[in-house]
Protein backbone atom coordinates (compact mmCIF):
# COMPACT_ATOMS: atom_id res chain seq x y z
CA UNK A 1 0.00 0.00 0.00
CA UNK A 2 1.17 3.26 -0.71
CA UNK A 3 2.10 5.62 2.56
CA UNK A 4 -0.04 8.11 1.79
CA UNK A 5 -3.17 6.13 1.06
CA UNK A 6 -2.29 4.63 4.28
CA UNK A 7 -2.41 7.70 5.93
CA UNK A 8 -5.09 9.43 4.34
CA UNK A 9 -6.80 6.15 5.92
CA UNK A 10 -5.58 6.66 9.32
CA UNK A 11 -6.48 10.06 9.37
CA UNK A 12 -9.80 9.48 8.83
CA UNK A 13 -10.32 6.24 10.97
CA UNK A 14 -9.08 9.14 13.88
CA UNK A 15 -11.47 12.07 12.47
CA UNK A 16 -13.97 9.60 12.69
CA UNK A 17 -13.65 8.32 16.18
CA UNK A 18 -12.97 11.76 17.39
CA UNK A 19 -16.34 12.72 15.98
CA UNK A 20 -18.15 10.02 17.82
CA UNK A 21 -16.12 10.88 20.82
CA UNK A 22 -17.04 14.58 20.66
CA UNK A 23 -20.52 13.52 20.06
CA UNK A 24 -20.79 11.71 23.21
CA UNK A 25 -18.57 14.41 25.52
CA UNK A 26 -21.97 16.98 23.67
CA UNK A 27 -24.47 14.44 24.99
CA UNK A 28 -24.37 15.76 28.74
CA UNK A 29 -23.50 19.34 27.77
CA UNK A 30 -26.10 20.01 25.69
CA UNK A 31 -28.70 18.07 27.66
CA UNK A 32 -27.64 20.79 30.71
CA UNK A 33 -28.09 23.99 28.04
CA UNK A 34 -31.55 22.43 27.42
CA UNK A 35 -32.65 22.37 31.29
CA UNK A 36 -30.89 25.80 31.76
CA UNK A 37 -32.72 27.54 28.41
CA UNK A 38 -35.58 26.00 29.77
CA UNK A 39 -35.35 27.49 33.42
CA UNK A 40 -34.41 31.28 31.25
CA UNK A 41 -37.59 31.05 29.19
CA UNK A 42 -39.69 29.80 31.85
CA UNK A 43 -38.45 30.50 35.15
CA UNK A 44 -42.06 30.19 36.58
CA UNK A 45 -41.45 26.38 36.75
CA UNK A 46 -38.76 26.89 39.49
CA UNK A 47 -40.54 27.36 42.51
CA UNK A 48 -37.13 27.37 44.13
CA UNK A 49 -36.96 30.89 42.92
CA UNK A 50 -40.22 32.27 44.73
CA UNK A 51 -40.19 29.72 47.72
CA UNK A 52 -42.25 31.51 49.27
CA UNK A 53 -45.45 29.68 50.22
CA UNK A 54 -44.81 26.85 48.21
CA UNK A 55 -46.04 23.38 49.57
CA UNK A 56 -43.33 19.96 49.61
CA UNK A 57 -44.12 18.55 46.31
CA UNK A 58 -43.95 22.28 44.23
CA UNK A 59 -40.57 22.46 45.93
CA UNK A 60 -39.11 18.68 45.13
CA UNK A 61 -41.02 19.53 41.39
CA UNK A 62 -38.26 21.38 39.85
CA UNK A 63 -38.38 20.01 36.01
CA UNK A 64 -35.60 21.97 34.52
CA UNK A 65 -33.26 21.32 37.45
CA UNK A 66 -34.13 17.49 36.54
CA UNK A 67 -32.86 17.87 32.73
CA UNK A 68 -29.88 20.03 33.84
CA UNK A 69 -29.32 16.74 36.59
CA UNK A 70 -29.76 14.44 33.99
CA UNK A 71 -26.94 15.92 31.21
CA UNK A 72 -24.41 16.42 34.47
CA UNK A 73 -24.70 12.87 35.65
CA UNK A 74 -24.66 11.91 31.94
CA UNK A 75 -21.77 13.79 31.55
CA UNK A 76 -19.62 12.67 35.02
CA UNK A 77 -20.16 9.02 35.25
CA UNK A 78 -21.11 7.59 32.06
CA UNK A 79 -19.18 9.50 29.27
CA UNK A 80 -15.72 9.33 30.16
CA UNK A 81 -15.93 5.36 30.46
CA UNK A 82 -18.16 5.27 26.93
CA UNK A 83 -15.01 7.61 25.43
CA UNK A 84 -11.89 5.78 27.00
CA UNK A 85 -13.81 2.38 25.71
CA UNK A 86 -14.16 3.63 22.29
CA UNK A 87 -10.75 4.90 22.02
CA UNK A 88 -9.89 1.64 23.25
CA UNK A 89 -11.87 -0.30 20.43
CA UNK A 90 -10.64 1.95 18.04
CA UNK A 91 -6.96 1.07 18.54
CA UNK A 92 -7.55 -2.62 19.11
CA UNK A 93 -9.27 -2.22 15.83
CA UNK A 94 -6.47 -0.19 14.22
CA UNK A 95 -3.76 -2.75 15.27
CA UNK B 1 -50.62 14.74 50.27
CA UNK B 2 -50.68 13.22 46.98
CA UNK B 3 -48.23 14.69 44.16
CA UNK B 4 -50.09 16.66 41.81
CA UNK B 5 -50.77 14.76 38.52
CA UNK B 6 -48.17 16.79 36.83
CA UNK B 7 -45.47 16.32 38.96
CA UNK B 8 -45.50 12.61 38.48
CA UNK B 9 -45.31 13.17 35.45
CA UNK B 10 -42.43 15.35 35.08
CA UNK B 11 -40.55 12.35 37.32
CA UNK B 12 -41.23 10.05 34.21
CA UNK B 13 -40.70 12.25 31.68
CA UNK B 14 -37.26 12.31 33.59
CA UNK B 15 -36.84 8.26 33.47
CA UNK B 16 -37.99 9.11 29.99
CA UNK B 17 -35.15 10.86 29.57
CA UNK B 18 -32.46 8.91 30.77
CA UNK B 19 -33.42 6.53 29.03
CA UNK B 20 -33.19 8.73 25.87
CA UNK B 21 -29.83 10.01 26.37
CA UNK B 22 -28.67 6.21 26.98
CA UNK B 23 -29.83 5.85 23.91
CA UNK B 24 -28.43 8.35 21.92
CA UNK B 25 -25.10 7.35 23.66
CA UNK B 26 -25.44 3.79 22.74
CA UNK B 27 -26.63 4.54 19.06
CA UNK B 28 -23.30 6.67 18.47
CA UNK B 29 -20.87 4.40 19.78
CA UNK B 30 -22.45 1.18 18.63
CA UNK B 31 -23.56 -1.52 20.72
CA UNK B 32 -20.29 -3.43 21.24
CA UNK B 33 -18.41 -0.08 22.52
CA UNK B 34 -21.43 0.30 24.51
CA UNK B 35 -21.37 -2.73 26.29
CA UNK B 36 -17.69 -3.12 27.03
CA UNK B 37 -18.68 -2.60 30.30
CA UNK B 38 -21.29 -4.86 31.49
CA UNK B 39 -23.32 -2.58 33.83
CA UNK B 40 -23.84 0.17 31.25
CA UNK B 41 -25.52 -2.41 29.06
CA UNK B 42 -28.10 -3.07 32.08
CA UNK B 43 -28.47 0.91 32.59
CA UNK B 44 -31.61 1.42 30.18
CA UNK B 45 -33.65 -1.54 30.19
CA UNK B 46 -33.09 -1.55 34.04
CA UNK B 47 -34.90 2.27 34.43
CA UNK B 48 -37.65 0.70 32.18
CA UNK B 49 -38.09 -1.94 34.68
CA UNK B 50 -37.79 0.13 37.30
CA UNK B 51 -40.14 3.01 35.92
CA UNK B 52 -43.14 0.07 35.21
CA UNK B 53 -42.32 -0.87 38.95
CA UNK B 54 -42.91 2.63 40.33
CA UNK B 55 -46.09 3.21 37.45
CA UNK B 56 -48.04 0.71 40.11
CA UNK B 57 -47.99 3.03 42.69
CA UNK B 58 -49.21 5.20 40.36
CA UNK B 59 -52.35 3.11 39.32
CA UNK B 60 -53.17 2.84 43.19
CA UNK B 61 -53.08 5.82 44.14
CA UNK B 62 -54.32 7.97 40.93
CA UNK B 63 -57.80 6.50 40.85
CA UNK B 64 -59.30 9.13 40.12
CA UNK B 65 -61.05 7.47 37.08
CA UNK B 66 -61.40 3.70 35.59
CA UNK B 67 -59.80 4.15 32.56
CA UNK B 68 -56.66 6.04 34.07
CA UNK B 69 -56.09 2.71 36.30
CA UNK B 70 -56.73 0.48 33.51
CA UNK B 71 -54.07 2.87 31.67
CA UNK B 72 -51.62 3.36 34.00
CA UNK B 73 -51.87 -0.79 35.17
CA UNK B 74 -51.06 -1.37 31.24
CA UNK B 75 -48.13 0.96 31.05
CA UNK B 76 -46.87 -0.71 34.34
CA UNK B 77 -47.15 -3.78 32.87
CA UNK B 78 -46.00 -2.88 29.02
CA UNK B 79 -42.69 -1.16 30.74
CA UNK B 80 -41.72 -4.42 33.33
CA UNK B 81 -42.29 -6.95 30.27
CA UNK B 82 -39.69 -4.58 27.73
CA UNK B 83 -37.53 -3.95 30.91
CA UNK B 84 -37.67 -7.49 32.01
CA UNK B 85 -36.83 -8.86 28.42
CA UNK B 86 -33.98 -6.21 27.53
CA UNK B 87 -32.49 -7.37 30.80
CA UNK B 88 -32.62 -11.01 30.32
CA UNK B 89 -31.28 -10.71 27.20
CA UNK B 90 -28.44 -8.45 27.99
CA UNK B 91 -27.95 -11.25 30.86
CA UNK B 92 -28.00 -13.91 28.45
CA UNK B 93 -30.96 -15.45 29.94
CA UNK B 94 -32.52 -15.53 26.91
CA UNK B 95 -30.48 -15.68 23.72
CA UNK B 96 -33.05 -14.87 20.39
CA UNK B 97 -33.24 -11.70 19.44
CA UNK B 98 -37.19 -11.56 18.41
CA UNK B 99 -37.33 -11.31 22.45
CA UNK B 100 -36.60 -7.68 21.47
CA UNK B 101 -40.39 -7.23 20.29
CA UNK B 102 -41.72 -7.16 23.34
CA UNK B 103 -40.15 -3.60 23.49
CA UNK B 104 -42.04 -3.19 20.81
CA UNK B 105 -44.78 -4.63 21.93
CA UNK B 106 -44.80 -2.69 25.28
CA UNK B 107 -44.83 0.32 23.14
CA UNK B 108 -47.56 -0.30 20.91
CA UNK B 109 -49.31 -1.16 24.23
CA UNK B 110 -48.48 1.88 26.16
CA UNK B 111 -49.13 4.21 23.17
CA UNK B 112 -52.81 2.34 21.96
CA UNK B 113 -53.59 2.85 26.26
CA UNK B 114 -52.76 6.61 25.91
CA UNK B 115 -55.00 7.19 23.11
CA UNK B 116 -57.81 4.82 24.06
CA UNK B 117 -57.98 6.86 27.77
CA UNK B 118 -57.70 9.97 26.09
CA UNK B 119 -61.56 11.17 25.21
CA UNK B 120 -60.68 14.54 23.75
CA UNK B 121 -60.02 15.84 19.99
CA UNK B 122 -56.15 17.54 20.13
CA UNK B 123 -56.86 20.57 20.74
CA UNK B 124 -59.43 20.29 23.55
CA UNK B 125 -56.69 21.09 25.95
CA UNK B 126 -52.86 20.81 26.35
CA UNK B 127 -53.43 17.57 28.28
CA UNK B 128 -55.44 16.32 25.36
CA UNK B 129 -52.76 17.35 22.71
CA UNK B 130 -49.98 15.74 24.50
CA UNK B 131 -51.91 12.72 25.49
CA UNK B 132 -52.43 12.28 21.34
CA UNK B 133 -48.75 13.45 20.35
CA UNK B 134 -47.47 10.71 23.19
CA UNK B 135 -49.62 8.24 22.01
CA UNK B 136 -48.93 8.06 18.62
CA UNK B 137 -44.85 9.02 19.14
CA UNK B 138 -44.97 5.69 20.91
CA UNK B 139 -46.66 3.80 17.75
CA UNK B 140 -43.84 5.38 16.13
CA UNK B 141 -41.54 4.15 18.18
CA UNK B 142 -42.93 0.50 18.44
CA UNK B 143 -42.97 0.71 14.62
CA UNK B 144 -38.76 1.21 14.93
CA UNK B 145 -38.38 -1.24 17.62
CA UNK B 146 -40.48 -3.65 15.46
CA UNK B 147 -37.69 -3.10 12.39
CA UNK B 148 -34.73 -3.00 15.14
CA UNK B 149 -35.68 -6.59 15.89
CA UNK B 150 -35.09 -7.38 12.50
CA UNK B 151 -32.17 -4.77 11.78
CA UNK B 152 -30.15 -4.96 15.17
CA UNK B 153 -27.32 -3.37 13.71
CA UNK B 154 -29.63 -0.41 12.22
CA UNK B 155 -27.97 2.99 13.85
CA UNK B 156 -30.63 4.42 12.15
CA UNK B 157 -33.21 2.98 13.79
CA UNK B 158 -30.84 2.75 17.02
CA UNK B 159 -31.18 7.11 16.55
CA UNK B 160 -34.81 6.92 16.37
CA UNK B 161 -35.31 4.99 18.70
CA UNK B 162 -33.66 7.07 21.24
CA UNK B 163 -35.32 10.29 19.52
CA UNK B 164 -38.85 8.52 20.41
CA UNK B 165 -37.57 8.43 24.31
CA UNK B 166 -36.85 11.88 24.18
CA UNK B 167 -39.75 13.21 22.45
CA UNK B 168 -41.59 11.32 24.94
CA UNK B 169 -40.30 13.11 27.63
CA UNK B 170 -40.48 16.46 25.85
CA UNK B 171 -44.44 15.95 26.46
CA UNK B 172 -44.33 14.28 29.93
CA UNK B 173 -42.60 17.40 30.50
CA UNK B 174 -44.95 19.99 28.87
CA UNK B 175 -47.40 18.49 31.10
CA UNK B 176 -49.48 21.25 32.55
CA UNK B 177 -53.45 20.48 33.38
CA UNK B 178 -55.63 22.34 31.71
CA UNK B 179 -52.63 25.08 30.12
CA UNK B 180 -53.68 26.16 26.80
CA UNK B 181 -51.77 24.51 23.40
CA UNK B 182 -51.38 27.17 20.40
CA UNK B 183 -53.67 29.54 21.85
CA UNK B 184 -56.68 26.68 20.84
CA UNK B 185 -59.09 24.93 24.22
CA UNK B 186 -61.83 24.36 24.27
CA UNK B 187 -64.13 26.24 26.55
CA UNK B 188 -65.28 23.81 28.67
CA UNK B 189 -61.97 22.35 29.35
CA UNK B 190 -61.54 24.72 32.57
CA UNK B 191 -59.61 28.05 33.65
CA UNK B 192 -56.63 28.49 31.49
CA UNK B 193 -52.95 28.36 33.02
CA UNK B 194 -49.35 29.00 32.15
Amino acid sequence: MESHIATDVAVERSRGRSLRATAINLIGPLTMLAGVTWAFLQPYRLTLLHPHGQGFWWLLSEPPLYVVLVGLVFAVLVAPGVVADLQEAEDAAES
Amino acid sequence: MLPRAEFVHWWFATGFLVIGVLLVAEAVVGTEVWRRRPWRAYLWPGFMFLMGVLMWPVMVFYTNSTIHMLAHGSWAQAMMLAGGAELALVRGKIRSPYWRLATALGLAVSGAAILIHEQNGWLFARAAFLHHAIGWTAMVGAGLLLLRAFRPRSTALQAGVAVVFVLIAVFLYSDRDTAPIFGHMSPLAGEPRR
